[in-house]
């Protein structure tokens, strides 16, 4: 994806995400996003903290237009999403979902080898890539290379979803709940892997969880939604002497003893 | 004489219906699969389609299939005696259960998968080719099986109109109340039967594992 010029009615160039006004309603429903103004800067990494059915992952799905929103605009690197071809967009936009999501007729290789191959590139490019890819996620290219994904731990398969969403280089990255179904010793592994790995590249980062420690730990700033609204948008250190009562009530859930939800 | 010195003894004519049989299924199946398969594709991509298209293919297959093969016969074009009347009422039996397959196998991939293949910038012909059909194959294929032994068993009924197979000795046999002569035509076409559903439900399983 190249960085558009900037023209009027477009976005203002400092984002490489910007929601203005954005609303969602499925059907006349209850709005799952309703008036969401987020900017979000190069190279950060954005936590959306939030319950279930508070309106994160529609949020991320409005990023790379899986979902267009009802009223308002999503900009990506400049351009509204509505205004973008969806297939660039989405080439442009690395995705990460729970249970990664991976292709089950595929091998690894040919899993994280995907985008790369849909963009044309030629094989032994590929080849190298793909080996490139697993080796930044830990996995060993000649052990993993040929297995299915149902050979794998669960921990093994989020980390070929992030190989495969970072394959082809893409600028941002949106991830959706990516260690939810980890056991919490692979979960936190995989954290502190995961931090490492956004510090070094660099990458626009959005990233959605119900876990405040996830958020704490991965988050450059949190975003939390609360019934499709925004209610504050914080660096950790900020977020954790915030004054609204949403954000005391997902920081008290850090006072529970170990097994609760947010552990 | 027990029934297997007659078929021995005409072996050449019982070769020549079965060879007769195994044709109009294989262009009946072909036929069907031509329509059903994109037609169960289509399905999928314009939903509210399913109820009628589903609901007239199951109609079909409830009508008699004697009945069928006589409704047939004063049709302009693709009625009449013979063949082609007959490939047209086997065509109508088997699409069924390789429609129903393909739409079911296509809408029970996960959710999950599509959604990341969306998401990557698949478009909609590489969503199809790389991740549906071949997640849905087994399901396809066991559509596929289903639909063939069916026509293997209908498509003795096609001599009644003329268009020969394995039919032409078992209705002989019940007009010369001969067991030898049914069982010249009803042997092998369970022999058939059985072939083509071990045959395809071996696929079906290597499918499936992959």
């Amino acid at each position: 994806m190249t960085i558009t010029p900037e023209s009027d009615n477009q976005g203002s160039g400092r984002f490489a995400i910007e929601c203005r006004h954005v609303w969602y309603r499925a059907n006349g429903a209850r709005p799952r996003v309703a008036d969401l103004n987020l900017q979000i800067t190069r190279g950060e990494t954005l936590v959306l903290l939030g319950r279930s059915g508070s309106g994160k992952t529609t949020a991320l799905k409005l990023i790379n237009r899986l979902l267009e929103p009802s009223e308002g605009a999503v900009f990506v690197e400049n351009r509204a999403t509505t205004e973008w071809d969806p297939i660039r967009l989405r080439r442009g936009i690395g995705y990460v979902i729970q249970e990664a999501g991976l292709f089950p007729h595929l091998t690894v290789a040919k899993n994280v080898g995907l985008v790369p191959k849909l963009e044309g590139w030629p094989a032994g490019k590929i080849q190298a890539r793909v080996e490139e890819m697993l080796t930044l996620v830990g996995l060993a290219p000649r052990e993993f290379s040929g297995r299915k994904p149902r050979e794998l731990s669960g921990g093994q398969r989020q980390r070929v979803g992030v190989a495969r969403a970072l394959a082809a280089d893409p600028p941002i990255l949106l991830m959706d709940e990516p260690f939810g179904a980890l056991d919490p010793v692979t979960r936190t592994e995989l954290q502190r892997e995961f931090r490492r790995l956004a510090q070094r590249l660099g990458k626009t980062i959005v990233f959605v969880t119900h876990d405040v420690r996830e958020a704490l730990l991965l988050g450059s700033r949190i975003a939390l939604l609360a019934e499709g609204k925004l209610v504050a948008v914080r660096a950790p250190a900020a977020f954790l002497s915030s004054p609204e009562p949403e954000v005391k009530e997902f920081l008290a859930s850090l006072q529970e003893p170990a097994g609760g939800e947010a552990q | 004489m027990s029934h297997f010195e007659f078929m021995l003894r005409h072996w050449e004519e019982v070769l020549q219906v079965t060879l007769e049989h195994v044709l109009l299924v294989a262009v009946a199946m072909g036929i069907a699969t031509l329509i059903a398969i994109p037609l169960g594709i289509a399905l999928t991509r314009r939903r509210a389609l399913r109820v009628p298209v589903l609901g007239l293919a199951n109609i079909m297959q409830t009508v008699p299939s004697l009945a069928l093969f006589g409704f047939l016969i004063p049709v302009p074009f693709i009625g009449g005696i013979g063949r082609r009347t007959a490939i047209v009422a086997l065509v109508l039996y088997a699409l069924l259960p390789i429609l129903r397959n393909t739409y079911a196998g296509i809408a029970g991939v996960d959710p999950a998968v599509i959604e990341a293949a969306r998401g990557m910038g698949m478009t909609p012909r590489q969503l199809l080719w790389q991740v549906e059909l071949p997640l849905s194959s087994a399901v396809i294929l066991a559509g596929l099986r289903v639909a063939t032994v069916i026509t293997i068993g209908v498509a003795t009924i096609a001599a009644a109109i003329g268009a020969g197979g394995l039919g032409t000795f078992i209705f002989r046999g019940v007009s010369m109340v001969n067991d030898q002569v049914i069982l010249a035509g009803a042997v092998p076409a369970a022999l058939l039967a059985i072939l083509a559903d071990v045959s395809l439900g071996w696929a079906e399983r290597r499918l499936a594992t992959k």
